[in-house]
C-alpha cells in the first residue's frame, strides 16, 4: 500500500482546501473558532511533520515547498493558513534548532509520526512587542526547570499540543540572554487573560495566557535564542507569512477576475471597464510572487551556512521581503475590493471580499511595519546592496 | 593594537546603559550581554572610523560582533591586508 508520504504534496493540500478549509472558511471568521475541521485533515493528510527528516519519520521537506502548501492553504481560509505557517515555523526551529539533542530528535519523531501541533510563546507582556527581549526566566535545579511566563499572545494555545516558549536563561541573566524551550501539552498549564476578538484572522485564536510549566532541562533548546531566531525563525516567519498573505492576495484577485469575466461573457462587444484595474492588480501580484521567490532562493543559498543566514544583508532582505509582501498583498486586496464594488462588499456574494480584506490587514501589523523598517535604517547604514542579478 | 582595539570597544560598550562591562570578557557573548542589533551597528561605523578601515560583506554577520575577540581579530585583519 502506498503511504501518503509517497504521495506528492499539492494534492494532498488541495484535499485539505477542498474538504475542510474553504467550506468552513466563513464560519471560522464568523464565529471566530479553531479551525478544527482543517487541522482533521491536515493530520489525515499527513501534512503536519513535512519538514521533519525521514530518518525521523517526517518528509524531509523543503521550504519552498511548505511555503506552496501555506500559500494554497491561505487562499482557501487565511486563519488556517495563518496556523498552518506558524507551526511550520516552530518545526523549522525544531529541526534547525534540535538536531544535536536527543530529546529534541525524539520530539521531531512524535510530531512526523502523531502529527502534532506546535504553537509559540514568544510575545511577552510588558517587552513592547520585541522578542528578542523575555522578562520571565527558566529556573532549574539542573535537572528539571520550571517557567512561568504572562505572554500576551499565544496563537491557538488551547489546542497546540507543544509550546515553544521563550525565556531569560535564568533569573540573573540580562533581557536578551534567552533561551527557548520546548514543553508538551502535559507539561504546562494555560490561565486566560485576554480574549481574540479581531477585525481578521479570527480563527487564528491567539489569545493571551499566563503560561506555567515544568519540564526536564533536555527540553531547553541547546543554543541561545538568538542565534536560533537568526537561523530559522527570522527567514521562515518572513517567508512562510509571505506565503499566506500571496494565497489571500490570490484569492482575492481570483474572485475579482471571475466577476469581470462574467461581466464580458454577458456583454460580449465592449471590453469590461474593470479590465484595467484587474491589469493593474495583476502585476502587484506578480510583483507579489516574485518577491517570495527571491527570498525563497536567497534561504535556499544560505541554508546550510550559518555565516549566511547571520549576514546582515540576509537580515534586511527578509526584513524587506516582510514589509514589501504585506503592502503588496494588502494592495491587491483593496484594489480586488474596488473591482468587485457592491458586489465584494457584500458579505453574502460570491465575489465577496470582505474577509480577504480583514484578514490581510493583519499583515502590516503582526510585527509592525514601523517597526521592521525602523530596524532595517540601522542595518542599512552599514550593509552593502548586493545589486548582481548574475550569480 | 590588540589593546588599543581591545579598549575603545569597551569604552563604546560602556557607554550602552544596559551593559555591565566590567563583567565582559573577551569571549562573552555581547548579545547575551545587552549589545542590541543598533548598538552593533554603532559600534561598527565608529571601529571603521577609528581605524580607517571598512567591513567587507563577508564580515558583516552576528559572528563577527559577536565577542569582542571576534571583533579584535576581524580589526587586525583589516588593518593587515591595509598595510600590505
Amino acid at each position: 500500500m502506498l503511504k501518503s508520504r509517497d504521495l506528492p504534496l499539492r494534492p494532498r493540500m488541495a484535499n485539505v482546501c477542498h474538504g475542510a478549509a474553504a467550506p468552513n472558511a466563513g464560519n471560522v471568521d464568523a464565529e471566530g473558532r479553531f479551525p478544527v475541521e482543517t487541522l482533521e485533515a491536515l493530520k489525515r493528510e499527513r501534512l503536519m511533520g513535512l519538514l521533519v527528516p525521514q530518518e525521523l519519520g517526517g518528509e524531509g521537506a523543503a521550504l519552498d515547498e511548505v511555503a506552496d502548501l501555506c500559500r494554497m492553504l491561505g487562499q482557501s481560509c487565511s486563519s488556517a493558513g495563518m496556523i498552518y505557517a506558524m507551526h511550520m515555523i516552530k518545526l523549522h526551529n525544531l529541526v534547525a534548532g534540535g538536531a544535536t539533542s536527543e530529546w529534541h530528535r525524539s520530539l521531531m519523531a512524535r510530531v512526523a509520526a502523531e502529527q502534532l501541533l506546535i504553537g509559540s510563546a514568544t510575545t511577552e507582556a510588558g517587552i513592547g512587542g520585541d522578542l528578542r527581549n523575555s522578562i520571565c526566566a527558566v529556573e532549574s535545579n539542573g535537572r528539571v526547570f520550571s517557567l512561568k511566563k504572562d505572554a500576551s499572545v499565544i496563537s491557538y494555545a488551547r489546542h497546540a499540543d507543544a509550546i515553544f516558549a521563550t525565556a531569560r536563561r535564568g533569573p540573573q541573566s540580562t533581557s536578551s540572554d534567552q533561551v527557548m524551550v520546548a514543553l508538551t501539552k502535559d507539561q504546562f498549564e494555560l490561565k486566560p487573560t485576554l480574549a481574540w476578538d479581531t477585525l481578521g484572522m479570527r480563527g487564528t485564536c491567539s489569545e493571551g495566557f499566563i503560561l506555567e510549566g515544568t519540564a526536564p532541562v533536555e527540553q531547553i533548546f541547546p543554543q541561545p535564542f538568538a542565534e536560533l531566531a537568526a537561523q530559522s525563525m527570522l527567514s521562515t516567519s518572513h517567508i512562510l507569512w509571505a506565503a499566506v498573505w500571496f494565497g489571500i492576495a490570490q484569492d482575492a484577485w481570483g474572485r475579482a477576475q471571475a466577476m469581470v469575466r462574467a461581466e464580458a461573457r454577458r456583454r460580449p462587444d465592449v471590453k469590461p471597464p474593470a479590465a484595467t484595474p484587474l491589469a493593474e492588480a495583476n502585476i502587484k501580484l506578480h510583483q507579489l510572487r516574485a518577491t517570495i521567490i527571491e527570498a525563497l532562493d536567497r534561504f535556499e543559498r544560505a541554508e546550510d551556512d550559518p555565516d549566511a543566514l547571520g549576514a546582515i544583508s540576509f537580515a534586511v532582505a527578509m526584513n524587506n521581503l516582510k514589509v514589501t509582501a504585506s503592502r503588496l498583498a494588502s494592495e491587491v486586496v483593496m484594489e480586488a475590493l474596488r473591482i468587485c464594488g457592491i458586489q465584494g462588499y457584500r458579505n453574502d456574494s460570491p465575489y465577496s471580499i470582505g474577509r480577504h480584506l480583514r484578514d490581510v490587514l493583519s499583515a502590516p501589523l503582526m510585527i509592525a511595519n514601523d517597526r521592521v523598517v525602523s530596524n532595517l535604517s540601522s542595518a542599512i547604514l552599514v550593509s552593502k546592496f548586493d545589486a548582481s542579478l548574475a550569480e | 593594537m590588540n589593546n588599543e582595539i581591545h579598549g575603545k570597544i569597551l569604552a563604546l560598550l560602556a557607554s550602552q546603559d544596559n551593559i555591565d562591562v566590567a563583567s565582559l570578557t573577551a569571549e562573552c557573548d555581547l548579545y547575551d550581554a545587552g549589545l542590541t542589533s543598533f548598538a552593533s551597528v554603532q559600534l561598527m561605523l565608529v571601529i571603521e572610523d577609528t581605524f580607517g578601515i571598512e567591513f567587507p560583506e563577508r564580515m558583516l554577520n552576528r559572528r563577527t560582533f559577536s565577542t569582542i575577540a571576534n571583533i579584535v581579530a576581524c580589526v587586525e585583519d583589516l588593518a593587515l591586508q591595509k598595510a600590505a
